[in-house]
């Protein structure tokens, strides 16, 4: 008996050993969300949501669209990549938008949005993009969801830093994410980093009225990288704050070269008084070349202007414009409170979150309280321009956003949360998981002057296992959390496309009102244009055939087109004569090697069609415009060069001979 | 072949075989015990897990008597970052003399399970626990060495925070939470141990139930 109850004892030590281990393993990711969550996060249906949400497409090059507090995807907006669904790209009209000093690239990396604001609020016009391997700034109109115009940066190397907006949206900034050799000589070897590359930032003046933006001035900057920028508010208005990295200014191996030192620097731009030195004719005009690429509402085309003159501002004869100030360390974001009185630093490898002092910035100033000089510009000492850092945060903050109530919210890569403090006194007040490895965070209006709060979304770097896996490559993950209350509650999973980073959200009543339903036929000015089916008609100019083509419920006109001979280039320009609102048609012809088209009611769109055989070829409507959708079809025939086949074209009336 | 030398250690054996005899079911059980310890050729002897909130899923690296596996090139790839040294096979001189130690435990198990000796037990638990200790101290200060020296030029640098691995348990190493555990293969030394503990313990305390 005795010996059976010691064996019985040692077979629980090893059965203890063998499975208690496994309970000490962390819960996963699906606790922590309230009983009241979906009520929250519920849209029902045939009703909207309170916020659009505009997100940063990454690598896809585009701009998303969803609502919140639903997550519901609304729309893709073409940018910097091709959409063949769309015909972004691929239409005649819209390749002009792509262009660039390089010719036409097809992709970007669309990282931040910039929402238009009127005295430091948002007032629903545009959202700007950026692109950060060809450097160039997108503008999106927000009455038609679309493209309107990309200006092209010169002098920059990823247009990391951009492009964040100044409270009257006077300017959006292009920072240099990459310094680079800048002027005549640019074939240097890649280990001249410290003597020959240099940075730049960029001021794209964008017109009160029109939107227009024009390449105003250029600050040139030390060969550092320019990372993250907000714009001052209220009595810093006239200030932009740029974040840099790599003050090592290592050229190789940067995860290690450009992580040595414990305080890079925030850069602290007097942007009003650099306004006046490049009025004032402070500046060196350069050669440079850029596209300038603008959408024509009425003629629905694009033009693409290649422009070869910048205004440069060098801090050297341009005093008291540009400032350092010290932050821990390789700092990333670096955000504007709603009061304009603090710039939040966000060093990614820093293990506090320094909260820099408006008013002690403009003290330092002036009574020159500086720690030296870099690269000619004076650095402010850290500890005078510091109103105090916020203490053990978190590990990895990225970016802050604002709820107006004086509480801000931190991002935390590494350790994966968002973290809400005070801001006055620097206390951590709340801290929720995100799922997983959060990189931008939104609060609706968060960085204007006047946050609409209510929800903070976290949009992540990894997904994992948070949805029905889809291969080893998935869709992004995005959280909504609740902020209305003291603690921050998580309500909703959903996953977004390309990879997010910065996104803005806005009340849909400042954008609802003016989304346009369709074009005006009588407003059309496209050259190509065939405002009725009468005007539908087809001409041949030497080896060019252009197609007058006209689209309505449930056919084309024409629909079969004769006379086409090989070598010849076809243009279908097609006009959907539609007025109804949500009445698309599509286009495409069999073989086609670029994309379809998508009209939109009163729009015109051309496809150019170069046939590489003889023989009758289908063409038909691909957005299901109606019951008779599957009707809406035709043929184009394709003869040999010289065949003496005349050009005709027709719809109902090209019979068999024994009918007529 | 009958020698002159070997008498006395004859004489010796045939001692202690008569004093302090264990029971045959005792030597079975030393002897499965010894036995089993063969196991620790095929199966990992120890575990460290890892979560973080971006791992759910957790990372894995089992050390054995002469080796590692699990998830150690993407552990090595995170731990970069803090300037931890790279964890390969050739850090560990101990891959290369342990499977002989072990080797040498179950031999010498098998023999005191021939000789059925209730001293000579006895002092092969203390041998083991010697063992076990020394394995663990050895663990410790590689797992300090490990924590502790790091690259300098590292990208994250915590002040005055070091990694250090838990020898035993759970411990918090920035957004990672570790665990340090036996595995299968460990769990298997320690049940033999306690098998063969049990059996001495046994013999100890019943000495006179011997079956000759």
């Amino acid at each position: 008996m005795k010996k059976f109850k010691q064996l019985a004892w040692l077979f629980a030590v090893v059965a203890f050993g063998l499975f208690g281990q496994q309970s000490c393993k962390p819960k996963g990711g699906s606790s922590g969300v309230g009983a009241d969550a979906a009520a929250k996060a519920y849209v029902a249906p045939g009703t909207y949501d309170e916020f659009y949400n505009f997100v940063s497409g990454g690598f896809s090059g585009q701009m998303s669209v969803y609502g919140l507090p639903s997550g519901r995807l609304f729309r893709v907006i073409p940018v910097f990549s091709v959409d063949a669904e769309k015909g972004w790209g691929y239409s005649e009209e819209s390749k002009p938008m792509l262009n660039t000093s390089h010719g036409f690239v097809p992709w970007d990396d669309l990282h931040h949005v910039a929402l238009s604001v009127t005295k430091g609020e948002h007032d629903g016009r545009w959202a700007f993009g950026n692109a950060n391997n060809t450097p160039r700034i997108a503008r999106v109109d927000l009455q038609t969801f679309r493209t309107a115009e990309i200006i092209e940066i010169p002098n920059s190397a990823g247009n990391h830093s951009s492009p964040f907006i100044t409270e009257n949206s006077e300017y959006v900034v292009a920072g240099t994410r990459f310094s680079v050799p800048i002027g005549d000589n640019t074939d240097v070897p890649i280990n001249t980093y410290k003597e020959n590359f240099k940075g730049t930032v960029s001021f794209i003046g964008v017109d009160p009225t029109s939107g227009e933006m024009n390449l105003s001035f250029q600050i040139l900057a030390p060969g550092i990288n320019f990372d993250l920028a907000r714009a001052g508010k209220g009595k810093s208005a006239g200030w932009f704050f740029f974040s840099c990295y790599n003050s090592e200014k290592a050229n190789t191996l940067l995860e290690v070269n450009a992580s040595q030192k414990d305080k890079d620097f925030i850069m602290a731009v007097n942007w009003k008084k650099a306004e006046e030195y490049a009025k004032a004719g402070k500046g060196m005009k350069k050669k440079v070349r850029y596209a300038h690429n603008k959408f024509n509402e009425s003629t629905h085309t694009a033009t693409s202007v290649i422009k070869e003159e910048v205004l440069v501002l060098d801090p050297k004869d341009c005093p008291d414009m540009v400032y350092f100030m010290p932050c821990p360390k390789s700092p990333h974001g670096c955000d504007t409170d709603p009061t304009g009185e603090y710039i939040v630093g966000s060093g990614k490898l820093a293990a506090v979150i320094p909260v820099f002092s408006f008013t002690k910035i403009q003290e330092a100033i002036a009574a020159k309280n500086f720690d030296g000089e870099y690269d000619g510009i004076p650095v402010l000492k850290y500890d005078a321009v510091l109103h105090g850092e916020v203490q053990k945060p978190g590990l990895g903050p990225l970016h802050t956003e604002f709820d107006g109530k004086g509480n801000a919210y931190t991002s935390f890569f590494v350790s994966s949360e968002i973290v809400k403090w005070n801001i006055q006194e620097l206390k951590v007040l709340d801290r929720v998981p995100t799922y997983y490895s959060i990189g931008h965070l939104c609060v609706p209006g968060g960085p204007t002057s006047k946050p609409h709060g209510k929800y903070v979304v976290a949009y992540n770097k990894i997904t994992k296992d948070r949805y029905l896996p889809t291969g080893p490559e998935l869709t992004q993950s995005a959280q909504i959390y609740d902020i209305s209350g003291e603690k921050m509650k998580l309500i909703l999973d959903f996953p977004t496309i390309g990879e997010p980073h910065y996104a803005e959200a806005i009340p849909a009543s400042l954008v609802m009102p003016k989304s346009k339903k369709i074009y005006k036929l009588e407003e059309n000015k496209h050259p190509y244009a065939a405002l009725g089916e009468g005007k539908a008609k087809v001409e041949r100019k030497g080896k060019e055939v252009h197609v007058y083509m006209s689209s309505i419920r449930s056919h084309f006109t024409p629909d079969n087109i004769e006379g086409v001979k090989l070598g010849d280039v076809v243009y279908f320009h097609v006009t959907n004569l539609e007025q109804d609102w949500d009445v698309p048609h599509g286009f495409a012809v069999k073989g086609a090697n670029n994309a379809e088209l998508l009209i939109l009611p009163g729009e015109t769109q051309t496809l150019v069609w170069k046939p590489e055989k003889t023989g009758v070829y289908p063409m038909y409507c691909t957005d299901f415009c109606s019951a008779l959708h599957q009707e809406m079809q035709g043929y184009i025939r394709v003869s040999p060069a010289g065949s003496n086949v005349p050009l005709t074209f027709s719809t109902g009336t090209n019979l068999p001979t024994d009918n007529k | 072949m009958p020698s002159s030398d070997r008498r006395p250690c004859l004489a010796v054996l045939i001692l202690l075989i008569m004093a302090n005899k264990l029971s045959v079911v005792s030597r079975v059980l030393v002897a499965f015990a010894s036995g089993a310890l063969v196991a620790v050729f095929f199966l990992p002897v120890w575990r460290i897990d890892l979560f973080a909130p971006q791992y759910p899923e957790g990372l894995m690296m089992n050390i054995w008597i002469n080796g590692l596996s699990g998830d150690v090139e993407i552990i090595n790839g995170l731990n970069h970052y803090i300037g931890m040294k790279h964890i390969s096979v050739e850090m560990f001189p101990e891959f290369i003399f342990l499977p002989y130690v072990v080797g040498f435990y179950i031999l010498l198990g098998m023999i005191i399970a021939i000789v059925g000796n209730r001293k000579l037990l006895f002092y092969y638990l203390i041998l083991t626990v010697i063992g076990g200790a020394l394995a663990l101290y050895d663990f410790y200060q590689w797992g300090y060495k490990y924590g502790h020296e790091l690259d300098p030029k590292a990208a994250i640098q915590v002040p005055g925070f070091s990694y250090q691995p838990p020898v035993f348990g759970h411990k918090r190493l920035l957004n990672f939470d570790a665990y340090s555990f036996p595995d299968i293969g460990g769990w298997i030394v320690i049940a033999a141990a306690g098998l063969a503990f049990g059996v001495w313990y046994f013999e100890w305390r019943n000495p006179k139930k011997q079956i000759k």
